[in-house]
């Protein structure tokens, strides 16, 4: 029989290793480190189509990213949908004329918001509502367009 | 005639057992509060169903990553996404591969082993003989064991998960030369703390309870000889098995979505 502290030393070795599995789950493979925002602010912009645009998506300012999205909602006096972001308390000085568009990480990848700063002299503010806003690409509505011009194109060539 | 009478005794037998193990869980459950002033017995426990299962579980979880970084990057190199490698690993492992094959190690280490103890201790009867002592065998024996199980079990899945991450990125980075910063970023903008590794957590935390408990059941519920303790060995790595796999699917209906 093994002896009674080593047996406790043991058992403590195994809590301890689990709980640190656990934090490097947390932190290393998960974004629980990374997904805060720091006093965060919240602004709202709204989009005619936003495409796949998800919850918790990246903010990005000249590709840093500044914050996420926290809800999406539709605004259904105008049918547009309303996008809330949160963006880092550090960043407190972008101007109100700045614009907002979704774009594509890559050719395939996650669809994200990225500013696109003005020259205004007032800020954003929490709850302040961006104004300017460039929707979502649609890769079927951009394919079906170029294959519609294709077509009348050659179509008109044709005898 | 002989058939459905036999598949009717089948079910009413099912239901019977049912019932029983609902009320031995419970039973054990309110035993289990006295714990708090002896945790020593819960330490011994966590000891013999958790340090020692702890080798076969770091080897599985490493083995199983690097399997998961070698096919996964076969698969993924045809459609040019091989970046995403640290992504696949990490959400397989952490969503359904820790809890489950850990799950399913820990009932063939740990399980049977506590239906055997138990058993034997019935068949040997020392549980009788702590009857007649005053002292109640379901305090003294089996709610310990089910304690530990429960806390065992999800550090165990948290360290597969762990090993399983660094087996992947051993074979991904090191070996098939996927970038060791994409690998991780990927990862990280990928799974969500609350959406996969709790989700996960709390996964392995139920087969900890389901695992233990049927363990515990067998081993108290066996015939006491040495056929009707093997018997109940068995049906426990099966019980537990079945279950875990059956449980795995609606809990994962239930939370990815």
């Amino acid at each position: 029989m093994i002896q009674k502290r080593q047996l406790e030393l043991w058992v403590g070795v195994f809590v301890a290793a689990g709980l640190l599995a656990l934090a490097m789950l947390a932190f290393r493979v998960g974004n629980l480190a990374a997904g805060a925002v720091i006093n965060p602010y919240s602004v709202q912009a709204e989009f005619n189509d936003i495409g796949g645009l998800t919850v918790r998506a990246p903010v990005t300012l000249a590709g840093v990213r500044i914050g996420r999205v926290s809800a999406i909602s539709l605004d259904s006096s105008n049918f547009e949908a309303k996008v809330t972001m949160e963006l880092d308390g550090r960043y407190n000085n972008i101007p109100v004329d700045t614009s907002a568009s979704i774009l594509t990480a890559g050719l395939l990848g996650a669809q994200y918001v990225a500013l696109d700063p003005g020259g205004a002299t007032q800020y954003l503010k929490n709850g302040s509502t961006i104004q300017v806003t460039q929707s979502a690409l649609v890769l079927e509505k951009i394919i079906s367009q170029f294959l519609f011009n294709f077509a009348s194109k050659t179509g008109s060539h044709k005898k | 005639m002989n058939s459905l009478r036999r598949l009717g005794q089948f079910v009413i037998d099912s239901v019977e057992g049912l019932g029983r193990a609902t009320l031995f869980f419970l039973e054990v459950l309110s035993g289990s509060r006295k714990l708090i002033r002896r945790f020593e017995l819960v330490v011994q426990q966590v000891f013999s169903v958790g340090v020692l299962t702890l080798l076969i579980i770091l080897v599985a979880g490493l083995f199983v990553g690097m399997v998961l970084g070698l096919q996964g990057y076969n698969t993924l190199i045809k459609f040019g996404a091989a970046d995403s490698l640290g992504l696949l690993v990490a959400l397989s492992l952490v969503r359904e591969l820790g809890p489950v094959v850990t799950a399913l190690l820990f009932a063939g280490r740990a399980g049977s082993a506590l239906t055997a103890e138990i058993g034997l201790m019935k068949a040997t009867e020392q549980l009788a003989g702590m009857e007649m002592m005053a002292v109640n065998p379901i305090e003294r024996v089996i709610a310990p064991r089910l304690v530990a199980g429960i806390i065992a079990m999800p550090l165990l899945a948290a360290l597969f998960s762990a090993i399983g991450v660094l087996g992947g990125q051993l074979i991904g980075v090191g070996l098939l030369g996927v970038d060791s910063g994409v690998f991780w970023s990927q990862m990280q903008s990928g799974v969500s703390f609350h959406e996969d590794i709790l989700n996960g957590v709390i996964k392995s935390m139920v087969f900890g309870v389901v695992v233990s408990w049927i363990a515990v059941f067998q081993g108290y519920e066996s015939v006491p000889t040495s056929e009707g303790v093997s018997r109940a060995t068995n049906r426990t790595v099966v019980y537990s098995s079945l279950a875990v796999l059956a449980l795995d699917f609606i809990m994962t209906a239930l939370m990815f979505k």
